[in-house]
Formats: structure tokens, C-alpha cells, sequence
């Protein structure tokens, strides 16, 4: 659906049900580059078991109104004022990746609204590689290329997607290059490695969270994962084998399962 | 810093399958089952709806045709595929899911002559209805357009006069109009030529072709490129509206780059059902990992025939867009690098009844209504694959009664050449008349 978030307008995929603002939201927050895209595999299934989804398309980002928000303090800010704009008083939020600091940052800054959080591949911290920022800042493709190649563990290389005929590498990279390599991938590689509240950022939460994280991630290693977990005072990590750093769609039955258990425990639909 | 992730050759051999998920099994498995156990009734229900992902009936998906599809999305630089049983159930059902009754195709006039047949006499039965532009006429793709246009379609290299469209020019057209190329690229394999590089927005394929080479399996397959936004438009309203089927699913916000793969499987494969046995999926696997080995023998041997044909005092013309001569010959040098491919069309002197004569006395080349064998195959399509056009659109398809389609094997090309001999020593010789 489309609505106005501090009047620009923003896409969010509501799982294929209409929004309904009495049942609990769980807002999904993408990683860089990506698109609402990611979350199909989350999303739907808690839209179609009592909860209100909004699967949002960061500004700048998919069918939501640019420019991409430059910092990851301001981006959870965002999401605060995504909840607000449709009129609800508290969310469990589940990021990816860069949505993962998102969600760290709008939970220390608005404890009050946030239920839960959920993390795929969550660190406190995402330096980038200077080239790989470089690259992308530039617009240049080959940024989204070294992107796939390091996000993705075995099965995004060799293949095995959870729904059938689906390419990892090939989906992933569209998603990113059907948008802005420059002012999307390149705005948002810039904010992760600028970001150095994480750590700080999650000793603030009180919220329950879960890290769910992959064995063979290459962009958020389990260390840094568990480091994460360690500063958040009600927290908890699950690890999944043979999977890199696009657990939602590389795990995605794995992953819905362990979401799933966590939000029905700490963010209970009716 | 370049990425590690698999080329070409080594996706032929691996992509879509990974021998940790399959009890170790090295080759991959034949899944020869109808259906798949659920864990319960919410798994179930989750399956049916399209909330996550995995297999409920061989009809929608098998785990051995899915292989085929990843390797074959991967091979073309694919966002999905959609493998199905032949070729042409392969472009029915990408018309089917872009078009409803009272929608329009610009087509190619150049294709083969089952593919012009579902356009001209069989689509039309579904309100579905096409305007044939020569492949050379790239001015005329863009002026069939019509506001309730919704795909170009073609073949890149035309069967069976070898004439090349204009693809990076003609996708430009269609995407300033709001809509998608279909390019079949059974001719050139995406060993020699990958259309959504160069504009097109789904590729189909007859995999039973150069892709398995063995000439054993029928198999198709439809792949999605994952650019083309049918959200941008308002021409697919069954990719953009709720789709009732689903509970109000719009397939293009849910699925994105692969919305239509999803649309054409969830629908298409679930209503029309022309699903591809894991058997012959298997089939097809095998053939596609030596795809880049034959194809190089092949191309090698076709320019070998190309030149001999071109030198045979019974062929009136040679039709090969390697030939310096050819109209395609420049636009066929920057589209297909690798080679143009071992389809040659020549005429040959004495017309039908030489042509006739020639393909009843050649031995090696198998006379049959087949293409991209690893034997060498011929076939006269006046009185065979298009057989069935009129003289009217044989006439657009540029298809004179002297030609013979030929499809270069990778036998050795001295015994391809001895035969051919033979075959033009008969054609010379005058029909003896029985004395009665």
C-alpha cells in the first residue's frame, strides 16, 4: 500500500492482506539496496495469522519516494514516524542487515513503541570495504555484483531456492540494480560504515530480541553477532548451518519458523 | 576485486543443485513422484497460499525440474525459470500470462512454423490476436503497436530463412510503449547469445534442442529477466490488481522481478498444466552439461558447411549471417561474437523436386522435423515443418520451395561433406520415368 510518511510517499507490501490497524504490526525493514522484495517469505505468513505487515520500501528505495535518508540514526527515526503515520502505538520490528542497525537505532531511541525485535544477520556494526563503497557510490554495477557474491552462502551460489525456479544471486542482484546502484546501494553502504552506535544503541533496549544468523555469512560473522546479542540486556541468537548473509531467502523456511516462535512468545496476535 | 561467483561452464555443470541437501548423491536425483508430504495442516495451508516456499504437486514443481530451472535462470543471467513440457507449451503459456482476450501481439514473421500457427490460427481462438513483421523491418515492430499491444515476439535468428531481428533496437521500442520482449532463443543456446543482456525481457527456449543435444527428451522453458516492472504501467492488470486465486495477491508487488514466473506457475502450470517429467528434466541436464563443448563444434562446423555450400555449383544461395554478404552479417558480428549458430538455409538448384531428390539420398544427415541434434539434420519445410502455412505467409516467413533447412551436427565435417556430395550427385541426375 502507499501512504504519506512525513509527506512523501512511502510503499510498503502488507503481505497480500488489507492493513488493518487493530491487529499488531510487525514492520519489516530491508537491507541495503534491497526492496520490500526480500520479506515475501516472511511476510505473507504473518499476514495471513493475525497481524498487521508493513513491509516497507525505504525512502529512495522500491516504489518509495526518494532521496534515500543518509543516516542510520535518522533512518530509525523513520520507522518511528512509519508507526505513527498509520496510527499505531507499538510495533515488533524485524530487519535485515542494514535494517538490522535501523532497528537497533528506533528501539533505544523509542523504547515506548517498539515490542520486539527481530534480527537476520544482525551486527552492531557494518564497516564497509573501501572499494566496495567506492564502487557503489559511483553507481557502478559491479558494486551489486561483489554484493551478491558475498552475501550469499552455498545455496545462493550453487542453488536450491525454497521456491522452486527462483535464482538467488540473479533475484537478489535485480532488486538492487532495478533501483539506484548510486543514490540507493551507495547512500546506504555510506550510512552503515558511518554508524557507530550500535553497541551503544543496543545496551538501550529492553525490548526481547533474537539474532538469527548464518554460519557461512561473510558480511555479518557470527561473532559479531554474538557480540551484538551480548549488549542487548533480553537477548537471544539462533544460528542456522550452511547459510550466508541472505537468511531470509537463503533459510527462509528456517528462518519464518524461528521468527515465528519468537513474535507469537514476546508480540501475541489474538 | 572482481566477484568469485561461477561462470559460465561451471554453472552448466553445477547451478541449482547441491549434492548436501540430496543424501550426498553426486548426480542429481530423480525425483519420480506426484506429491510431497506436509508437516501439517499449517505447512499445508502456508504452501497452498503462497506463504513460503516448496513443493505440493509435480504439476507445479519437482525437485529435479527445479534444477533444471535454476541452472537454466543461471545460465541466462535470470532472476526464475519455469521449465515446461515442450517449447511450445513453454511460449503458450508466457502468452497466456501476459494476455487476456482482446489483447494483441506484434510478431515476428520469421519463427517456427508450429509458433506461427498457435499465433495465427490458435491464439486467435482465445481473442488473443498478432501482426507478423518481417524480422529485418525493425521500423515495423514499432508501428504494429497498438494500444492494447502486450508483447513483441521473436527469434532472434529466424526459422528457418536465418534473418536476424534488431533486438537491442526493437526491446527499446517495446519498453517506450510499456511493454516486454519475448525472445525464443532455441537457436543460439545461452552459450552464444543471452537476450535479456541485450533488451529482451523473457527468453524461452525448446530445451529439446542444442540445450540437451541428444535429441531424446522434449522439455521447455520459460525464463523471467526481472526488468521489466509491470507496475509502471497499467497494461497488466492481472500482474497488478488482487488476483482473486490468491486470496487478492497482486503477483507484481509481492514477487517483484520474478512476479511473472510466479503468475505463470501458480496460475498457468495449476489451470493449464504442461508440466515436464522429472525423467525428461534429468534428460535435459545431462545434455546441458557439455553445452559450451558442442556448441564450439558445432559453430565450427556450420562455418565449414557455410563455406562449402557457398562454393557448390548446385546451391543457388546460402543463408548464414557469418557470410560477409548476409544483410545481418555486421548486426550478427556484434550480437553473436561467439558464433552465428549451425542453422543454415540454402537453396538448391532444380528447386522442389532437387530438393526432393537431394534429401531422400543423403545417409548421414537424418532427414527429420527436428533442429539442434548433435547429428547433422535436413529437412525441406515447404513440404514439412511449414507445411501447414499458406503461400501468403510462407511468403512473409521469406520461405521459397528450393530450401532446405539444415541443422549442422558435430560429426566429423569431412563425412557431413561426402554425404552432402552424394546427396547433390542424386539431385543432378535426371528422375527416371518407369517404363510401363
Amino acid at each position: 500500500m502507499k501512504f504519506k510518511v512525513n509527506n512523501k510517499e512511502v510503499f510498503a507490501s502488507t503481505g497480500g492482506r488489507p492493513f488493518d490497524e487493530k491487529k499488531p504490526l510487525i514492520v519489516f525493514i530491508h537491507g541495503s539496496g534491497l526492496s520490500h522484495i526480500t520479506w515475501v517469505l516472511q511476510t505473507r505468513y504473518f499476514a495471513f495469522h493475525g497481524y498487521s505487515v508493513l513491509a516497507i520500501d525505504l525512502p529512495g528505495h522500491g516504489y518509495s519516494e526518494g532521496p534515500a535518508i543518509e543516516s542510520i540514526e535518522e533512518q530509525g527515526k523513520w520507522i518511528a514516524d512509519v508507526i505513527d503515520s498509520v496510527n499505531i502505538k507499538e510495533a515488533s520490528l524485524v530487519g535485515h542487515s542494514q535494517g538490522c542497525l535501523i532497528a537497533l537505532e528506533c528501539a533505544s531511541q523509542f523504547p515506548d513503541k517498539i515490542k520486539s525485535i527481530g534480527l537476520m544477520g544482525g551486527a552492531g556494526a557494518i564497516p564497509m570495504n573501501p572499494e566496495l563503497l567506492d564502487l557503489a557510490e559511483k553507481g557502478d554495477p559491479k558494486a551489486v555484483d561483489l554484493m551478491m557474491d558475498w552475501a550469499h552462502g552455498p545455496a545462493g551460489h550453487f542453488g536450491g531456492h525454497p521456491v522452486p525456479g527462483l535464482h538467488h544471486i540473479n533475484l537478489g542482484g535485480s532488486i538492487v540494480i532495478n533501483g539506484s546502484v548510486k543514490n540507493a546501494l551507495g547512500v546506504d553502504f555510506r550510512a552503515c560504515d558511518n554508524y557507530k552506535n550500535g553497541f551503544e544503541a543496543a545496551k538501550k533496549i529492553k525490548c526481547p530480541a533474537i539474532n538469527i544468523l548464518g554460519d557461512r555469512d561473510r558480511m555479518c560473522p557470527i561473532k559479531e553477532g554474538k557480540k551484538l546479542a551480548d549488549n542487548i540486556e533480553n537477548s537471544e541468537v539462533e544460528i542456522i548451518e550452511n547459510c550466508g548473509h541472505m537468511i531470509l531467502l537463503e533459510e527462509a523456511g528456517k528462518s519464518l519458523e524461528l521468527l515465528k516462535k519468537f513474535i507469537r512468545k514476546n508480540h501475541p496476535a489474538e | 576485486m572482481d566477484p568469485k561467483t561461477y561462470k559460465f561452464d561451471t554453472l552448466s555443470l553445477h547451478a541449482g543443485y547441491m549434492p548436501s541437501k540430496n543424501a550426498g548423491s553426486r548426480q542429481v536425483p530423480i525425483y519420480q513422484t506426484t506429491s510431497y508430504m506436509f508437516d501439517d495442516v499449517d505447512h499445508a495451508a502456508a504452501l497452498f497460499n503462497l506463504e513460503r516456499g516448496g513443493h505440493i504437486y509435480s504439476r507445479i514443481s519437482n525437485p529435479t525440474v527445479q534444477v533444471l530451472e535454476e541452472r537454466v535462470a543461471a545460465l541466462e543471467g535470470g532472476t526464475a525459470a519455469l521449465a515446461t513440457a515442450s517449447g511450445m507449451s513453454a511460449i503458450f503459456l508466457t502468452i497466456m500470462t501476459l494476455c487476456n482476450a482482446g489483447d494483441h501481439v506484434v510478431v515476428s514473421s520469421q519463427l517456427y512454423g508450429g509458433t506461427v500457427n498457435l499465433f495465427r490460427l490458435t491464439l486467435p481462438k482465445f481473442g488473443i490476436n498478432a501482426t507478423f513483421v518481417k524480422p529485418r523491418d525493425t521500423e515495423g515492430f514499432k508501428n504494429a503497436i497498438q494500444e492494447n499491444t502486450k508483447c513483441i515476439y521473436g527469434e532472434l535468428v529466424g526459422n528457418p530463412g536465418n534473418e536476424l531481428m534488431n533486438l537491442p533496437e526493437i526491446s527499446k521500442m517495446a519498453h517506450d510503449a510499456g511493454i516486454p520482449v519475448v525472445i525464443d532463443s532455441t537457436y543460439q543456446t545461452p552459450y552464444l547469445f543471452k537476450p535479456l543482456e541485450n533488451g529482451a525481457d523473457f527468453v524461452v527456449h525448446s530445451l529439446t534442442k542444442w540445450m540437451a543435444g541428444h535429441g531424446s527428451s522434449m522439455a521447455g522453458i520459460l525464463v523471467e529477466g526481472g526488468k521489466f516492472d509491470f507496475l509502471k504501467t497499467d497494461k497488466f492488470p492481472t500482474m497488478t490488481e488482487p488476483y482473486e486465486g490468491y486470496h487478492g495477491l497482486s503477483f507484481a508487488e509481492e514477487f517483484g522481478p520474478v512476479a511473472f514466473t510466479m503468475k505463470a506457475r501458480a496460475e498457468g502450470m495449476r489451470d493449464m498444466g504442461p508440466c515436464l517429467s522429472p525423467q525428461n528434466a534429468w534428460n535435459v541436464l545431462q545434455g546441458i552439461e557439455t553445452l559450451s563443448v558442442r556448441m564450439e563444434k558445432h559453430c565450427s562446423n556450420a562455418l565449414k558447411m557455410v563455406e562449402y555450400l557457398s562454393n557448390h555449383e548446385s546451391v543457388a544461395w546460402v543463408s548464414h549471417a557469418s557470410l560477409k554478404d548476409n544483410p545481418d552479417y555486421e548486426l550478427a558480428k556484434k550480437l553473436l561474437p561467439k558464433g552465428t549458430g549451425s542453422m543454415i538455409a540454402f537453396g538448391i538448384k532444380g528447386g522442389k523436386e532437387a530438393g526432393a531428390a537431394f534429401i531422400d539420398n543423403v545417409k548421414l544427415a537424418s532427414h527429420l522435423a527436428n533442429v539442434g541434434d548433435t547429428r547433422t539434420l535436413v529437412i525441406h519445410p515447404a513440404s514439412a515443418t511449414h507445411s501447414q502455412m499458406d503461400e501468403a505467409t510462407l511468403k512473409l516467413a521469406n520461405m521459397s520451395h528450393d530450401m532446405i533447412r539444415l541443422s549442422v551436427g558435430i560429426e566429423d565435417i569431412e563425412d557431413i561433406i561426402n554425404d552432402f556430395e552424394d546427396g547433390f550427385r542424386a539431385a543432378k541426375k535426371p528422375k527416371l520415368v518407369a517404363n510401363k
